[in-house]
């Protein structure tokens, strides 16, 4: 092992950490050196990630890239950093969107992003220095949770990506307001945060639970998965880690934070929450539920399977009935992510393979849908259906990559979103044939919603309202391509990411039937 | 057997390092009697906690039969108090120089409680505890109502005296019970007569007296009743004190008494203490949440933060003394870092209701990210002191059998998040009335940034903290340690 290789991760985790600090120490009257250091940062975070990800042999499979460093012996914890087939693909997601993130939070401070009270006029508390720290921290949290392979610092970095999201929403978001009622962000801000810590409680003692009844005397998650726990304890435990990352990942009936909070967020935190975050969620049960409890799993997932099977349904019923852009995408997330459940829920191979290869392919398109809404409610300064129009004639380039996007939602053949939903399709028809056609029906009102939006927003009549809207500058049409070129690259090329994901799929169903 | 008194220098060192500091301001004029009298104070403090740390390093040995004991559990404890101490003077100097009078009774008076601490940890028998208690007591009696002209200070002293007289006499009567019926007042002797099986009645009633009146030396809930109101009434630095090293000086004494003395009954009072943690820390919690005040709200997040610490006394353990230290000293940097907030912003602004916080991250953003990781630290979240120290002590639950409360406590830190996170709402969502910047003196700038320094530095890096925290519990459970391998 190279010595990048055996920094690699660190680097990863370490790196968003060591930009935040740098930032601090930049006067906060120089927005546009913060604007560099940030953008070089998150190239920076991008090439580590794809360093990692063309490192990770598949032909070998197993945690690869390991260091280790002694933390706090008197608990059994280190500080143990690996990737496998699954986080492996999830590292890379991470670096593409926050790249993309990065790139697209250029007017961070300078406009006034929804607060619409300063009419534009930057106030101090809304300057980008802030929020390029607390994104950074945010990021860093996703690497760790990601990486780490002990369940404290797993745990550790799982709570440190929901602290920022407090303030990020907080100060920079911006509220919606409906017919009947209003979202201020407080209250989403609020929402969201108590809704994820208190998802994390549930997971907090499942973790203590696992670690004392394990008499290991150790967080290590390798040395973990040798012990095979009572069954009764599996079932008993299993559930507080499929709830307790389940909120995360939107798991239905607890995902009324994400609607309300990926709305409410700023468009560079939204992309981040919904792309990356809510994985993390899913990766959780994956890593940790799956991993430690896979007989609780195999008596708790027909459950899910039902649950999941909700979440597609009522998440795009939901969207279907939105008048707003961004709840449209907000509540669209929330059905995508039942597939990756309905995936996990099928632990056949095809399925969960199915489910990773959906978290990377939802995580770069969410992240799109959300940069361009990002964009359009800039230069709009609204969201409302009932009132765009006919946007392709003035924003070409949004238009396209709106359309790109809109066809990989609804799972067109070529895009990513239709390798991965066909998997667990497929999974989902050995498990259990009548849920599975209840998904597919889904994937057929996700393209009825999609498709109304695209002929009513980008191509209705063109109304003279939005005469002379400006179009997606090339830093934005820059970021929407580098997501683009990762569907299309997933869509067109699967192969790699799939035999990654098999390596670490294969190892984790062994662990369930060999249980 | 020759009695090496040289083991009671550093006590009598932080004595006459109070005489010091009362001749010395004697002798100076008015305008500087507070800047010198604080450095005397901050510096000997300081000195003498290296000197203390230095000199009882490795020795172990018991003076007086057992009464007054030096071994690695009050070396430690000795110099955590002596640096808590000149914390404390620290944080007063500008608070003093503003809002009080009279700078070299109020210094002396803080050296005096840092020396009952002192005590209080190395007692090793019930009338030393209840005596160096006592000391303890009266000097906070004085430095609550420290501030002549204000009534709440007064009505906050009047208060805390007659509910710490009542209390202390609850202590007592718990004691004379338990000789009554063991005829000892030594830890040890008294572990070595408890036999849990035929507990006699009284000795049951005199422990649970003991605990009733420890309860309220430490605001548990439902001995807490006087904490709030003090802690608003009293000058913000003694809250701060109280809050904090005087909690600390409690757990202390109770982490000795439980562990050497009443080891043999745990199961008796296992429960007990439970119940007692997890109605502490429910209604410390759920209070704090209809709070205006911030002092009020800090006050009964540090009911909070007790029914935490006995959760770890319920789970009473090698690991549990462990977290239970090392959460008093995450908690020590995090309530006094949020508290020197409070007094920043008081001294500048003379407000401390939580809405008068509005604005802060734009007036001062290094006080405004100071409260608010001492906040985060405090809700127990990662990268801060509180999340490692909340994690351990919960583990050592967890490991004792009681998940339940481990859970509980853990659902307790979410609703703690809440209030929390309605206060940094104000400081960094709400707008100020008076958006001018602020001008924190640089020895205030210090003190936070030292404060948060330590928030930061346990909660990243506890590794050194710890062995030395193992290292001074080992010496208090070598019994539990033996339980647990005859189980």
């Amino acid at each position: 092992m190279t010595f990048f290789d055996t920094h690699a991760l660190e680097f990863l985790v370490f790196l968003p950490v060591v930009a935040a600090v740098v930032i601090l120490l930049v006067p906060a009257e120089r927005p546009s050196v913060v604007l560099r250091i940030a953008w070089a940062a998150g190239a920076l975070m991008l090439v580590g990630s794809l360093y990692v990800f063309v490192r990770y042999d598949y032909t070998q499979g197993g945690f690869q890239l390991v260091h280790q460093y002694r933390w706090l012996d008197q608990l059994g914890i280190s500080l143990k950093l690996a990737v496998d087939g699954i986080s492996t693909p999830m590292v890379l997601l991470t670096g593409v969107v926050i790249f993309a993130g990065t790139l697209v939070s250029w007017n961070i401070g300078q406009s006034h992003e929804g607060t619409g009270e300063h009419g534009g006029v930057p106030t101090t508390r809304q300057r980008n220095k802030d929020f390029f720290i607390l994104l950074f921290l945010l990021v860093s949290g996703v690497f760790g949770t990601f990486v780490s392979v002990d369940l404290f610092f797993l745990f550790f970095f799982y709570e440190l990506a929901v602290i920022p999201m407090y303030l990020l929403i907080g100060v920079w978001g911006s509220s919606s307001t409906f017919p009947t009622f209003s979202r201020t962000k407080e209250y989403s801000a609020m929402k969201l945060v108590l809704y994820l810590v208190g998802g994390s409680i549930l997971a907090w003692v499942a973790i203590l639970a696992i670690y004392v009844v394990s008499q290991a005397g150790t967080f290590d998650i390798e040395v973990l998965s040798e012990v095979s726990f009572d069954p009764g304890f599996q079932r008993t435990f299993f559930p507080f880690l499929l709830v307790g990352f389940g909120v995360l990942a939107g798991l239905w009936p607890f995902h009324t934070w994400s609607p309300d909070g990926h709305v409410a967020a700023p468009t560079a935190v939204s992309m981040l929450h919904a792309g990356v975050l809510m994985k993390l969620g899913a990766f959780g049960i994956i890593r940790v539920g799956m991993t430690l409890l896979p007989e609780g799993a195999t008596t708790w997932m027909p459950v899910l399977f039902g649950v999941a099977t909700v979440n597609v349904l009522y998440g795009a019923i939901s969207a279907m009935h939105q008048q707003d852009l961004k709840y449209v995408v907000g509540y669209s997330s929330v059905s995508h992510m039942g597939y990756v459940l309905m995936g996990l829920a099928t632990m056949e191979p095809i399925g969960v393979a199915g489910a990773v290869l959906q978290m990377f392919s939802h995580g770069v398109m969410t992240a799109l849908f959300f940069a361009l809404v990002g964009v359009v409610y800039d230069r709009a300064h609204l969201r409302d259906i009932g009132v765009l129009e006919g946007l392709a004639k003035r924003m070409g380039w949004t238009a396209t990559f709106f359309v790109i996007v809109g066809l990989t939602s609804l799972g067109l053949p070529g895009l990513s979103g239709f390798v991965a939903e066909l998997l667990v399709f497929i999974g989902a028809f050995r498990t259990q044939p009548v849920l599975a056609i209840l998904g597919i029906v889904g994937a057929a009102v996700t393209a009825v919603y999609i498709l109304r939006l695209l002929a009513k927003v980008f191509f209705g009549p063109v109304s003279p309202r939005w005469e002379g809207l400006p179009d997606a500058k090339p830093l934005e049409a820059f970021a929407a391509s580098i997501l683009t070129a990762s569907i299309v690259f997933v869509g067109l090329y699967p192969l790699p990411f799939i035999r990654m994901i098999n390596t670490g799929v294969k190892a984790l169903l062994d662990r369930v039937s060999g249980a | 057997m020759s009695v090496d008194f040289t083991l009671l220098l550093p006590e009598f060192l932080v004595a006459g390092l109070a005489f010091l500091v009362l001749t010395v301001d004697f002798f100076l004029p008015p305008h500087r009697r507070n800047g010198v009298t604080a450095s005397v104070t901050a510096v000997g403090m300081v000195g003498l906690a290296l000197f203390s740390a230095l000199f009882l390093q490795g020795k172990s040995d018991s003076l007086y039969q057992g009464v007054f004991l030096v071994d690695s559990f009050s070396t430690f404890f000795k110099a955590f108090f002596l640096v808590l101490g000149a914390g404390v003077v620290l944080m007063s100097v500008e608070f003093v120089r503003k809002h009080l009078t009279h700078p070299g009774e109020f210094y002396a008076l803080i050296t005096l409680s840092v020396l009952a601490m002192m005590l209080m940890a190395a007692a090793g028998e019930l009338l030393t505890a209840y005596i160096s208690l006592e000391l303890l007591s009266f000097t906070l009696y004085v430095l609550v109502s420290f501030a002549r002209e204000d009534p709440r200070s007064n009505e906050a002293g009047t208060k805390y005296i007659l509910l710490g007289a009542f209390s202390s006499g609850l202590l007592l009567y718990g004691i004379s019970l338990v000789y009554g019926s063991l005829g000892t007042t030594h830890y040890l002797d008294i572990a070595t007569r408890l036999f849990p099986s035929q507990m006699a009645p009284t000795t049951l009633a005199g422990l649970a007296l003991i605990v009733a009146g420890l309860g309220f030396k430490m605001a548990a809930v439902p001995f807490h009743m006087w904490a709030p109101d003090i802690y608003e009434g009293a000058p913000t630095p003694v809250t701060a004190h109280l809050a904090v090293a005087s909690k600390a000086a409690v757990f202390a004494l109770v982490l000795r008494l439980f562990s050497q003395a009443f080891i043999p009954a745990l199961d008796q009072w296992q429960i007990i203490v439970a119940i007692l943690a997890a109605i502490t820390m429910t209604v410390g919690n759920l209070v704090a949440i209809t709070q205006h005040n911030i002092k009020r709200l800090l006050a009964y997040s540090s009911i909070a933060q007790v029914g935490y610490l006995l959760v770890g006394v319920a789970a009473l353990s090698h690991a549990a003394s462990n977290a239970i230290i090392l959460h008093l000293a995450g908690y020590a940097f995090s309530n006094l870092a949020a508290f020197m907030v409070v007094i920043v912003y008081f001294n500048l602004t003379g407000k401390e209701e939580i809405k008068e916080f509005a604005g802060l991250g734009q007036r001062h953003p290094f006080a405004a990210m100071v409260m608010a990781a001492a906040l985060f630290s405090l809700a127990g979240l990662p990268f801060f002191a509180g999340f490692i120290t909340k994690f351990y002590l919960f583990t050592a639950a967890a490991q004792a059998g009681l998940l339940w409360l481990a859970g509980l406590a853990i659902t307790n830190s979410l609703i703690s998040l809440y209030y929390y996170l309605v206060v940094i709402r104000q400081m960094y969502i709400e707008k100020p009335e008076d958006a001018a910047p602020l001008r924190v003196p640089v020895l205030s700038m210090g003190v936070l940034a030292l404060l948060v320094a330590g928030v930061f530095f346990v909660g990243v890096y506890p590794r050194p903290l710890v062995d030395v925290i193992q290292n001074a519990s080992e010496v208090i459970l070598p019994a539990v340690t033996a339980l647990a391998a005859g189980r």
